[in-house]
């Protein structure tokens, strides 16, 4: 097991290292440079400018003096932002999204599951079709519908939510279900799935048989098994939320990364667009790991591998 | 003996085709998507056709031209002029709509399927070679799939649609093409590259496995001991024997991009003006859902009855085509 996450860990710093490198080539082909600016600035003082983010070196010294300070941690200036690191402003920006992201993927998870586990125990009912037709709306309608949808019903009504802006905990609640419904939608399916095939199981009957309590066989004997697949989804899934955040962290008007993504991405901030690029691919590598943990612990056949 | 009557076979596809007739939901998903495909291609043309001649207005008086602003008339309500009404710079929102569809729903089926060619060749070469080159044909699938989606399309079709702008001088300027049908293809054409170049992932895994599959079955067998060419035994043989599984995944992947789409273009990444899409409509609605909230809408349940119909249809046909998966 030991073995695994290590090998595992050495695979996601590749994974990382081949995303930097392809971002690095990417945002470099683009035409445009981050001192191209409507201000037309003095020569030598773009000259100056050039020198100090090293743009004026060949792309493969760029790359490696890069590298090198990624390797120590150093992740450049802004180039759009005068005087800005692009650590201080993940470090300023990043709680946001991470806080956004992780009460969007628990509120999919704390919905998702148990939507999908009673669904799967009522087959074919009027829950099961009502929970699945709810799940099909909750895909296939954009968040950007959703949330401004959940503002105007919900923030008006209700004294203490506001339509937008991020400043106490009780802010979170109407983005992160916007973001959140969609994954509780996936979840829900790919839970009831799960479930239904482990239902019909010998070991199911089995205990059934012995008399064990239908609160148990779920608990104890089924749902081990049965969420195996949501799982696997959410470690995904998760890193698809944070970097999927960006729409609902513009409608909700949250000071969150997204914002500086795409702006960083408009105005050629090649060491904003990097760092934030950078970030993505650990997160990702993160929750693809956690969740194979996870099913690894549900799953004994898997800890070998 | 000469009495039993023999059953004609059914085919496969017979078979599902009956399966998927019995399933109300996709046979209904079936209809609204027609119904919103011939609206979205057929009364576009039509209202076209019967425009007046006046270069500015170019509407007829039932179909207005979608770009054409007047804005001595924004946000009145829908009329026997503007049967939806008009937006924030008096533009007729029921064309607006058609146009935005034709854009939204030809995205999801261009990218769809580029995703799909890409995903079927690399998949289906990587399952029939095996061993070694298959190991690294799917490392690399696994890598990529550790990117991060939205930030590689984002920079993906920036970088496409900075050299289309070449291009665009050339089809105008060598080629003699209309300006705005220039305009238009050259900003739709990033998207569908981008979208479709990075989301072929999960049809190349798929299609793997369905090789590794068919690939030890006899009739298999049988054309490697013809002496039948590989490139022939992949593509004359195995391929269409996956066509079930891959016709359910495009099913499904089509309302995934059309959403990722209307994405983009919400964070003012995707389709511009000229163009239009459901994506443009959504985020324009939203800025005046307060006041007018027939903006937002109205665009709303076109989209979402068409992602509807879509993830309904698909469903019902992985259920028609692979009756073992869906027996409870």
């Amino acid at each position: 097991m030991f073995k695994t996450i290590l090998s595992r860990l050495g695979q996601g710093v590749i994974v990382v290292f081949f995303l930097l490198s392809i971002t690095f080539v990417l945002v470099r082909l683009m035409p445009g440079d981050p001192l191209t600016d409507e201000k037309a600035l003095p020569e030598h003082v773009i000259q100056k400018n050039r020198e100090y983010y090293k743009l004026d070196q060949p792309t493969v010294v760029q790359y490696f003096h890069y590298l090198g300070n990624v390797a120590q941690g150093d992740l450049g200036p802004a180039m759009s932002k005068a005087g800005r690191d692009v650590f201080e402003i993940i470090r300023y920006s990043f709680p946001a999204s991470l806080a956004l992201g992780v009460s969007g993927i628990l509120i999919s998870i704390v919905v998702g599951i148990p939507a999908g586990i009673i669904s799967a125990l009522r087959k074919n009912s009027y829950i099961d079709y009502g929970t699945m037709v709810l799940a099909m709306f909750g895909i296939s309608i954009p968040s950007f519908v959703i949330g401004p949808l959940l503002a105007s019903s919900i923030a008006s009504n209700v004294p203490f939510l506001k339509v937008a802006g991020w400043g106490d905990p009780l802010d979170w609640v109407l983005p992160s279900v916007t973001l959140g419904l969609a994954t509780a939608a996936y979840i829900a399916r790919i839970t009831r799935g799960g479930m239904l095939e482990v239902l019909n199981q010998d070991y199911i009957r089995t205990a059934r048989a012995k008399g064990v309590s239908q609160l148990n066989i779920i608990l104890k004997h089924a749902m081990r098994g049965g969420i195996i697949p949501a799982i696997a989804y959410i470690g995904p899934a998760f890193a698809a939320l944070i970097s999927g955040s960006f729409i609902v962290e513009t409608i909700f008007q949250i000071p969150g990364l997204g914002q500086h993504f795409i702006n960083g991405a408009l105005a050629r901030d090649y060491n904003l667009i990097q760092g934030v690029v950078i970030l993505f691919g650990i997160l990702i590598v993160i929750a693809n790991l956690a969740a194979d943990i996870a099913l690894a612990l549900l799953n004994p056949r898997l800890r070998k591998a | 003996m000469s009495e039993t009557k023999i059953d004609k076979g059914n085919s496969l596809w017979a078979d599902a085709w009956v399966r998927l007739k019995k399933n109300r939901m996709a046979t209904g998903s079936m209809a609204v998507l027609v119904v919103i495909g011939l609206l979205c291609f057929i009364i576009p043309v039509i209202g076209e056709i019967t425009a007046s001649e006046d270069p500015l207005e170019r509407s007829s008086h039932w179909f207005k031209n979608p770009n054409y602003q007047d804005l001595t008339n924004t946000f009145a309500p829908p009329s026997s002029l503007h049967w939806l009404g008009t937006d924030q710079s008096g533009r007729d929102l029921f064309s607006r709509l058609l146009y935005g569809g034709q854009i939204s729903l030809l995205v999801g089926l261009v990218a769809t399927s580029v995703s799909l060619v890409i995903g079927i060749v690399y998949g289906s070469i990587a399952g029939y070679i095996g061993g070694r080159m298959d190991t690294l044909m799917m490392r690399v699938v696994d890598i990529l799939y550790g990117l991060p989606f939205l930030v590689l399309v984002i920079l993906f079709s920036l970088l496409i649609s900075e050299h289309m702008k070449d291009v665009a001088i050339v089809m105008q300027d060598d080629w003699g093409w209309d300006a705005e049908f220039v305009k238009k293809t050259t900003n739709l054409i990033p998207l569908f590259v981008a979208i479709g170049s990075l989301g072929w992932l999960t049809m190349a895994r798929m299609a793997r496995a369905q090789v590794m599959n068919i690939k030890k079955q006899e009739f298999v067998e049988a054309a490697v001991s013809l002496g039948l060419p590989h490139n022939k035994i992949l593509f004359r043989h195995i391929m269409p024997n996956m066509l079930g599984p891959v016709i359910v995944y495009a099913t499904l992947t089509v309302p995934g991009f059309i959403l990722f789409e209307a994405s983009l273009s919400y964070l003012g990444l995707g389709v511009e003006s000229p163009n239009s899409s459901w994506g443009i409509l959504l985020k324009d609605g939203a800025n005046y859902m307060e006041t007018y909230p027939r903006l937002l809408i109205i665009p709303s349940v076109a989209f979402s009855l068409t992602l509807f119909a879509l993830n309904f249809l698909g469903d019902g046909l992985r259920d028609a085509l692979d009756p073992k998966a869906s027996k409870d």
